[in-house]
């Protein structure tokens, strides 16, 4: 258990002219940890998956990452080039929408070489054994590689995103309702699949669910939002089993049993 | 003797939001330990809350006051105010848990959630899945349903995998919610040989057995929750 955080979060607020997306947000996050930040729509999850990840500039408070050098960095006093470069390497992002995360025009194979060139891999050969090893581990058959992300199905796009964002084997990965819009038996394969990545690569993770049971499955912490605000954060099946706030108690009375 | 366990003065309460913010008491003024090779039931008539001391002692139920100290890592950790990380990191290392009911992972083997505790521990993948095969096997769970997820599986079946999950490592603190409830005589009488061998080893068990017969085979102690029933204190 590593002692330092990877993230650390002070006090951040983003307000759309005078209108809140999300406000007094603090906490730290470590490796290996999985946040799960959940709420209903407009609650300020995305508002604040987007200060947290540089696309968007918080109106106040600080964010600041744990760089592989061992240094802490204000994210919002970072230049430009770096901050590129350490959303291609040391981050990913993983769309609900995969069209916004993938080139579609460009090969399934090549969707996850990009990522390797961005960090000076040059060796095609290389390179295509990385993205072969990659859609394999994801579940999309090796005879696809040179198909482009348009000819696949909505859950296969997911997944091959998700091979895009960790073949620079990342620290931290940010996504957004990664199980919005696919159907239910292929949320399950995909929650398997990143359950068990997140495991096995000893990542940090943010994601941002309206869905209960996904937030259950995949993470170890949960912070609630509502108006912008967190009003109850703690470990996921505390959180679940024994909600304290009105709201939380509303939410999980709310999830519907099979 | 060791004692990695102590409960001390610990209240709970549920405050129901949705029904005008009525406030439930649980317990009130939990206090007992339970030492290295000993099993502690918890007695009493149902919801008395012994479900509720479990789920505490887990750490998926809050505490409103009071400590629940257990020895971690040569360390005494508070459960009731420690950090999730902290409580995970419990969970990992000290403290097991076979609950009544298991929520299922799609896609995962039952042999699979067997040694998960056990690779979480660094043990190797094999080796994990054989001491797996080895408690499934005990538990006499067919094994053609090994490679299978249990979420088609009959409660005693599935109760079995939850048993066998919680017992493959070597936690120093075990807690055991009703591990017997859908077992025939023959499996009980194998899940009470377990808690046997538990002991033997220096494990601390709590549990909620409401089998008599198995009762009487393991409890060293019984603890009657109806004690800290808060009712009584306030009158």
């Amino acid at each position: 258990m590593s002692a330092v955080p990877l993230l650390k979060v002070n006090d951040v607020s983003k307000f759309y002219g005078s209108r809140i997306g999300c406000r007094n947000v603090s906490f730290d996050l470590f490796s290996g940890e999985v946040l799960a930040i959940v709420g209903e729509s407009g609650s300020g999850k995305t508002t604040l998956l987007s200060c947290l990840s540089t696309r968007l500039m918080p109106t106040s408070g600080i964010v600041e990452y744990h760089m592989r050098d061992g240094q802490y960095r204000d994210l919002a006093r970072m230049g430009e080039a770096e901050r590129r470069f350490l959303m291609r390497t040391d981050w990913g992002f993983v769309h609900q929408n995969p069209a916004d995360g993938l080139r579609m025009t460009v090969s399934a194979g090549a969707n996850v070489g990009e990522r390797l060139m961005a960090v000076g891999d040059r060796h095609y050969g290389n390179i295509r054994v990385a993205a072969s090893d990659w859609l394999e581990r994801v579940e999309i058959g090796i005879d696809r590689i040179d198909d482009q992300p348009r000819a696949f199905s909505g859950g296969m796009r997911q997944r091959l995103q998700i091979a895009r964002n960790l073949v620079t084997s990342p620290r931290l990965v940010f996504m957004d309702e990664p199980t919005g819009g696919l159907d239910v038996s292929v949320q399950a394969r995909l929650l398997d699949l990143v359950r068990g990545l997140v495991h096995d690569l000893g990542l940090a993770a943010i994601i941002v669910t309206h869905d209960l049971a996904v937030a259950r499955l995949l993470s170890h912490r949960i912070m609630v939002m509502k108006d912008g605000a967190v009003i109850e954060q703690g470990l996921t099946d505390r959180v679940l089993d024994d909600p304290r706030e009105p709201y939380t108690q509303l939410l999980v009375s709310s999830i519907l049993q099979v | 003797m060791a004692t990695p366990l102590v409960v001390s003065e610990v209240a709970k309460s549920f405050t129901m939001h949705l029904r005008d913010g009525v406030r439930l008491p649980v317990v009130a003024n939990v206090s007992f330990s339970v030492k290295s090779g000993e099993c502690v039931v918890l007695g009493g008539p149902s919801g008395v809350g012994k479900s509720s001391i479990l789920k505490m002692l887990y750490g998926n139920y809050g505490v409103d006051e009071g400590q629940i100290l257990m020895e971690h890592d040569g360390k005494l950790v508070n459960l009731a105010t420690a950090e999730p990380r902290t409580v995970l990191e419990v969970r990992r290392a000290t403290l097991g848990y076979v609950s009544q009911f298991r929520r299922v992972v799609p896609r995962v083997s039952a042999l699979d959630i067997v040694a998960e505790p056990l690779q979480a521990r660094s043990v190797a993948l094999e080796d994990a899945r054989a001491r797996a095969a080895e408690l499934l096997a005990k538990l006499n769970l067919p094994k053609e349903l090994w490679s299978l997820p249990p979420a088609t599986f009959s409660g005693g079946e599935q109760q079995r995998v939850n048993i066998a999950r919680g017992f493959i490592t070597d936690h120093k603190i075990l807690l055991l919610d009703e591990p017997t409830a859908s077992l025939d005589a023959k499996n009980r009488a194998v899940v009470v040989e377990m808690i046997a061998e538990k002991k033997a080893k220096g494990t601390a068990l709590i549990g909620i057995f409401h089998d008599e017969e198995v009762r009487d085979a393991v409890a060293d102690r019984i603890l009657d929750v109806s004690a800290f029933s808060p009712r009584k204190v306030a009158a």
